[in-house]
């Protein structure tokens, strides 16, 4: 198991890595100046506008540049945001919790109700309900995230008055204010985008969920717990519903970058203070180190979240542990 | 439901006044759907009904282009390393795993984000560019199963050329999963590049694009829902038509899944 697990985790740092080199590439064979929009906010000076381009390491043959760069990886320094003028490690802790957050909700959503009612497709196979359920989860896979966003924000928000649209807390709140209220203050503000986020994913989960149920569903001894007078609930939840998980252990290393991804749209529509949002506006306002940055800590997190799935299913099938 | 819509998309902006045409400048703004216009105006007084039909024909444009794009490069990429095998293999897969850990919007960020300015044909190449990764892996895992089929190694015992091994034998037969995964793809980058528009980046604004449409009726959320609503309702049911055409591809191709 430990052979396996620091295989594993080998590979994971190679794969980031690779996936580090890649980033710069790209980023430098795009044409366009990174400093270009610096010079639109003020007149700079060509003095200034020098000491600027050392700053950032600009004024160094590329190679060099690629080293300060990976040094700086390596000591979590990723260098200063233009437009915030502060440390994009910095920028990005403050937006870790609030990603974790939205990230968390959303995946609860999805991994509770989405195999719940996935299960009850698979179980009411071919009725009525199991074909609505399908065409009302594909809608929602096929709806993109904003426009979700800007509907229920409207509706709900402004049309309703039900949950605040903004942000992640009132800013009417005092800051003295007991920890539950703010605690809920939160979660108000939480429903609309966690809500979004699930009903864009949950097709894909109820998906794998049902088909891998009605694969194990078929199995011989299925039909043998069935023959021993066990009442079909279960059968359902207690036999088949475990083996039918190990594609969902897969779904959750896919899901997650599409769960950043998602982020980054409905975050921008709610205001809501994540990762997703800065990388967004990052990019429009070209701040290129953050951009960066947040592309780093992405990659990073999806390179962590395969890892752990990995991990799950090596603890759970000890089949894969000796392979 | 896809013949329909797709039919729509193509004959639409020929048949509808031109988008860009102000009939009645200024005076014509937000108006609520009626019977001159049919899905209202928008903020600069435009016709919503051809500007949604119009932002189609981009939409669809882009998205099969650059899904044709990626099918392209993940198909000889994964043949390639599929049957090659070996070192080219490896280091292709290696290349594979890094790209595909960071999610395609942030690589998108990351170009655009130095890159000022991008006319729609570098959208298209950047969209297809990093959309590949997912089909080279599968062609691939096909490459390396079919390389062990009986008609591939008569045609080696036979001294044909690797290159016309893939493209005689392992290329047709790769084809189905191909079609499929194009398909759901076309999906994915309709929201993809909606996406982009939405958030300032993709295609630039006076162009009518679904996605720039909804960025436009963000403002006018309150005074005028119609702005946003009916582009949402053109990607909701472009894409849920290339989904469900995917779907049924799938079905006939490989009729085992449930």
């Amino acid at each position: 198991m430990t052979a396996w697990l620091l295989r594993r985790i080998a590979q994971a740092v190679v794969t980031f890595a690779i996936a580090v080199v890649l980033m710069f590439v790209l980023m430098r064979l795009a044409p366009g100046d990174p400093l270009s929009r610096v010079q639109e906010e003020r007149v700079m000076s060509p003095e200034e506008i020098a000491k600027v381009r050392a700053i950032f390491n600009l004024d160094q043959p590329i190679h060099e540049q690629f080293v300060a760069f990976v040094k700086g990886v390596l000591q979590a320094d990723l260098g200063v945001s233009i437009e915030h003028g502060l440390p994009v490690t910095t920028l990005l802790a403050s937006r870790i919790v609030p990603t974790l957050l939205l990230g968390g909700a959303a995946i609860l959503l999805n991994f509770t109700v989405g195999l719940w009612l996935g299960v009850r497709q698979a179980v009411r196979r071919g009725s009525r309900e199991d074909r609505v359920l399908t065409a009302l989860s594909l809608t929602g896979y096929a709806t993109p995230s904003f426009w979700l966003g800007l509907v229920l924000a409207w509706l709900v928000g402004i049309e309703l008055g039900w949950l605040p649209v903004a942000g992640m807390q009132s800013p009417l709140l005092s800051p003295d204010a007991p920890w539950i209220v703010r605690a809920l203050d939160v979660g108000a503000h939480l429903v609309l985008p966690a809500l979004t986020l699930s009903i864009v994913t949950i097709a894909g989960t109820m998906r794998y969920q049902r088909s891998a149920l009605l694969e194990v569903l078929r199995l011989p001894y299925i039909g043998t717990a069935r023959a021993k007078g066990i009442p079909e609930r279960a059968v359902v939840w207690r036999h088949a519903w475990r083996n039918a998980l190990f594609p969902v252990i897969t779904l959750f290393g896919l899901w997650l970058p599409l769960l950043v991804t998602g982020s980054v749209f409905v975050e921008m529509v709610f205001a809501w203070p994540g990762l997703g949002s800065l990388a967004a506006n990052a990019a429009s306002s070209r701040d290129y180190p953050l951009v960066m940055g947040a592309a780093l800590l992405a990659a990073g997190l999806v390179v962590t979240a395969s890892l752990l799935t990995d991990l799950a299913y090596a603890l759970l099938d000890p089949r894969v542990r000796y392979s | 439901m896809l013949a329909a819509m797709g039919t729509v998309a193509a004959v639409g902006p020929m048949l509808l006044p031109d988008p860009l045409a102000q009939p009645c400048v200024l005076t014509c703004k937000n108006l609520a759907p009626s019977l001159a216009h049919l899905f209202g105006t928008d903020d600069l007084s435009r016709d919503i009904l051809s500007r949604v039909a119009s932002g189609g024909r981009i939409s669809l444009a882009v998205a099969i282009l650059s899904v044709a794009l990626s099918v392209t490069l993940g198909a000889s990429m994964g043949l390639v390393a599929g049957y090659w095998g070996g070192a080219v293999d490896a280091a292709l897969m290696r290349l594979v795993d890094a790209a595909l850990a960071i999610p395609r919007l942030f690589l998108l960020l990351l170009v655009l984000a130095v890159w000022e300015q991008v006319p729609i044909a570098v959208m298209i190449l950047l969209i297809g560019a990093t959309g590949w990764f997912g089909t080279g892996r599968l062609v691939r895992g096909e490459a390396l199963r079919l390389r062990e089929e009986s008609y591939v190694r008569a045609a080696e015992a036979l001294g044909a050329s690797r290159r016309r091994i893939i493209f005689r034998h392992l290329l047709p037969n790769t084809a189905g999963p191909l079609l499929v995964a194009a398909t759901l793809g076309v999906g994915d980058v309709i929201l993809l590049e909606a996406g982009l528009s939405f958030l300032g980046l993709g295609v630039p604004l006076p162009t009518a694009s679904w996605g720039g449409m909804i960025f436009d009726a963000k403002s006018v959320l309150v005074a005028a829902p119609w702005a946003g609503i009916f582009p949402g309702l053109a990607i909701i049911t472009t894409v849920l038509s290339a989904n469900l055409f995917g779907d049924a591809l799938r079905d006939a191709v490989d009729p085992r899944g449930a």
